[in-house]
């Protein structure tokens, strides 16, 4: 127990800090502590989640990408137009396009860095201005609300009627995150391609001695970012029931700030999917809180900044040595 | 040379006829080599003579020109490719270990199970076996499941020959491995190799320290400006012969010390402690003397230069600096007050390397190139010309960027830099550090005609030739306190050899 709890400090720490903010809700308010408010939290944070899987791989790698939003908003918006041409399709093809999509678009993020040896997050600002901007002008701001049935239609996975007649429903979103999350999951910690991903972000230089392509690793690490991107821009779209071109805008910092909270490092070698989840998961839970406080919601930007702060500044440090109980629990 | 007398043993490895160019210059000339199973060889060459150059064609980085031959293990190729080598068992522990701190021990060393170009699932369980398996071969323990990062340079090391062990060696090369480590360390490393060779492993050697390359080696092939020099068995070598031949100059050193008694004392420390570090240290300096401290690593000789600099607070005991009392809260109170401190690891944080020489050379000294408040570049480029001809630094232009320059010529610079700051006292720890055996004497030259100027210096350095023939005095430090003092007059080196490793 000792050696798991060292060997996931990050992961118990950010557990800790969720388990407190929850209790304090719990008792200061009287919704938070529900089964359908659990399960809306899951409902609403699957998309984030996806991408800070997606986002977590590149990171691992050494990378970063800034761009992966509003990529997920142009394969949004790509999809929903060759579903209309196609005349609908559905989940499938859906799924198909929308990752194919993504994937492109994150093979571009990694043929600039790799062909051109452009540093990512240079490479990403620009590819971000360049498909906004693209996304923009193309599409004059106009939404999509004409989109296929089966896109559109809510589906349950599982409901509880609550007592007093309301509904708890866990719906597809989540179902897509957990397989994304276990996908991932199995990938960088049971491949052999995620080993080398985590010893190239680790120390490129004895990667590549060791026979390591190089090229291959940025494709794999940004096409996985892509197809995620593309997967969560779909959610989004089935979650939103529209698609509007700049609702993903600005969301790429967001989920950086969550992944980092989580424990990866900028500049590679580190980070785990349980801590990237538990990441998304205490913002999530935190301004879900604030909601139930009755805080303003023009305060969340200014709690999720600070949060963005802290978590930047602990991803040299980590969390665990900030809190009492976990000191000494490394060696 | 194809048998070694009284060996009779045919070599695991021989190259022939090795040429190799880059951009016009002949990097390797008609270079052979030779190592046979089981020997520990030193491959020694000063940085350029082609020794990294060589063990790349024989890893297979480099393809040599037309017309080598590279025979091994009963083989015979006209060039290697990292594939084949590795797969035939010739294994490169490289300077900088290329490892990866963040993955356990065990992912470090059986991380040739996770190559290859199409996706596997990982088998933790097997990675963690051929990890125990190859540390226990060494005869070392260690928690393969702790991430890398917790543990020393010198642990990381061992996981490095561990990971080349991975791979059925049987030729291992090893870059510069003890650089970085203290003497304990060093020792565990060359009962390694001297288990590793008794094994049947073939061991070669690339090092800078010459002694313990010749504790350590069979034989010895020396290599100077991409030519072969000669291949010379250890026996009888001894470290002023090796270094004749990897230069092709006679360093008969001199003792240079002489006497200072009448000149005027510049610093001088009485019973200087600091618990744990150093205790009761006194002595003082003379205008124009070079003081040599030795002592083995952890000996507290670089705490002290670091207490004297204002780095540290010494507990109890004094300093005064012409006669004058002085208590320093930090580095740059001591610089005011005229003492200078050239750290170990100067190359890399003494200067920086990306700008240019000018820049460099008058980053300490900002004041004096003032004029009107705003810095003048003609008082720059004057101080920077006086330094340059002063030290005898080869240079292009002062604006060429200081990583241009070979490591000789960089360490003339880290001195200039504190120079241009008009010391009284110099402290110089471990000058010589990565630093090539020619120029090594070049770098001397100037500490003596510092101190003949009238400068004070201290010259901190674990070789104890360095501060036998270069210092005035010799104080020896063992655990914190001075162990004695040697005048290298009136004594030999051996005597000062001899306390130091008793």
């Amino acid at each position: 127990m000792r050696k798991l709890v060292q060997s996931h400090a990050t992961e118990f720490a950010l557990l800790a800090v969720i388990a407190a903010i929850c209790a304090v809700l719990s008792l200061t308010t009287d919704s938070f502590f529900s089964l359908g408010n659990a399960f809306d939290l899951l409902n609403t944070s699957s998309v984030n989640i996806i991408f800070a899987v997606g986002l977590l791989v590149v990171l691992i790698a050494g990378g970063i990408d800034i761009s992966f939003a509003v990529g997920a908003s142009v394969v949004q918006y790509v999809t929903a137009l060759i579903l209309g041409y196609i005349g609908g399709g559905g989940w499938m093809s859906g799924l198909l396009i929308a990752g194919s999509l993504g994937i492109l678009l994150g093979a571009f993020n990694a043929f600039l860095i790799h062909r051109f040896r452009i540093i990512s997050i240079v490479a990403t600002i620009a590819t971000f201005n360049i498909y906004f901007g693209l996304l923009m002008f193309f599409t004059q701001g106009v939404s999509i609300y004409d989109l296929p049935d089966w896109l559109t239609d809510r589906v349950v996975l599982f409901e509880h009627e609550m007592a007093d007649g309301t509904w708890a429903e866990i719906t597809l979103p989540v179902l897509v995150m957990v397989i994304c999350v276990a996908a991932t999951w199995l990938f960088i910690t049971r491949t052999t391609t995620g080993r080398q991903l985590y010893a190239f972000g680790d120390n490129p230089e004895g990667a590549r001695r060791f026979g390591i392509n190089i090229g291959a690793m940025q494709f794999i690490a940004f096409g996985w970012l892509g197809m995620m991107a593309g997967i969560a821009g779909l959610i989004q779209a089935h979650y939103a029931q529209e698609v509007v071109p700049n609702a993903l805008y600005g969301r790429e910092l967001d989920v950086l700030a969550a992944v980092v909270l989580g424990g990866a490092r900028l500049g590679g070698g580190k980070g785990s999917v349980l801590g990237c989840v538990l990441g998304v998961l205490l913002i999530a839970i935190t301004q879900n809180g604030l909601n139930l406080l009755g805080v303003s919601p023009f305060a969340f930007k200014m709690i999720v900044g600070a949060i963005i702060l802290v978590a930047i500044t602990l991803s040299n440090t980590s969390i665990e040595k900030l809190l009492p109980f976990m000191r000494g629990a490394r060696r | 040379m194809a048998d070694i007398p009284g060996t009779g043993a045919k070599p695991l490895l021989s190259l022939h006829n090795i040429n190799m160019t880059f951009g016009g210059i002949k990097a390797l000339k008609n270079v052979s080599f030779e190592v046979l199973p089981g020997e520990v060889h030193c491959l020694a060459g000063e940085n350029g003579s082609g020794k990294s150059t060589l063990i790349k064609i024989i890893t297979g980085v480099y393809r040599p020109e037309d017309g080598a031959v590279i025979e091994y293990d009963g083989q015979t190729y006209s060039h290697m490719s990292p594939v084949t080598a590795q797969a035939n068992g010739i294994q490169v522990i490289w300077q900088d270990l290329a490892l990866f701190p963040e993955m356990t021990v065990a992912e470090n060393i059986a991380f040739q199970t996770v190559i290859g170009r199409w996706p596997r699932f990982v088998n933790y369980r097997t990675m963690r076996d051929i990890a125990v398996k190859a540390l226990q071969r060494l005869g070392v323990a260690l928690d393969v499941d702790a991430p890398l990062k917790d543990y020393s340079i010198a642990q990381r090391q061992i996981v490095a020959i561990a990971r080349a062990l991975v791979g059925e060696a049987k030729l291992v090369f090893m870059d510069e491995p003890t650089a970085s480590l203290t003497q304990s360390e060093t020792d565990h490393l060359i009962e390694i190799v001297r288990s590793l060779s008794a094994s049947g492993v073939a061991v070669v050697f690339v090092s800078h320290r010459l002694a313990e390359v010749l504790e350590i080696s069979n034989r010895l092939t020396v290599l100077r400006d991409g030519a072969l020099v000669g291949v010379y068995p250890v026996e009888g070598m001894t470290q002023s012969r090796v270094t004749e031949l990897m230069t092709g100059k006679n360093f008969d050193q001199q003792v240079r010390a002489k006497s200072v008694r009448d000149n005027p004392v510049v610093l001088e420390v009485k019973r200087l402690s600091r618990p744990g570090q150093f205790h009761d240290i006194s002595f003082n300096v003379r205008s124009g003397e070079t003081l040599g401290i030795t002592g083995l690593l952890g000996a507290g000789r670089t705490e002290l230069a670091l207490a004297l600099f204002g780095m540290l607070k010494p507990r109890s005991g004094s300093v005064s600096l012409h006669g004058k009392p002085v208590r320093f809260s930090s580095n740059r109170d001591a610089i005011k007050a005229g003492i200078a401190y050239l750290s170990e690891d100067r190359l890399s944080l003494g200067l920086i390397q990306p700008q240019s020489i000018a820049d460099n050379l008058v980053i300490a000294s900002l004041d004096r190139i003032k004029s009107g408040g705003l810095l003048s570049d003609d008082r720059k480029r004057q101080l920077v010309a006086r330094w340059i001809a002063d030290l005898g630094v080869k240079i292009g232009r002062q604006s060429d960027a200081v990583s241009t320059l070979s490591g000789g010529n960089q360490q003339r610079i880290a001195i200039a830099k504190w120079l241009a700051t008009d010391p009284k006292l110099l402290i110089l720890d471990a000058p010589t550090v990565g630093v090539d055996v020619g120029a090594r004497a070049g770098i001397f030259e100037i500490v003596a005609k510092l101190a003949e100027s009238g400068l004070a210096i201290i010259l901190i350095s674990d070789e104890v030739p360095e501060v036998y023939f270069n210092a005035d005095r010799v104080l020896h430090m063992a655990q914190g306190q001075i162990a004695g003092w040697f005048d290298p007059q009136s004594c030999s080196l051996q005597d000062i050899e001899a306390a130091v490793y008793a």
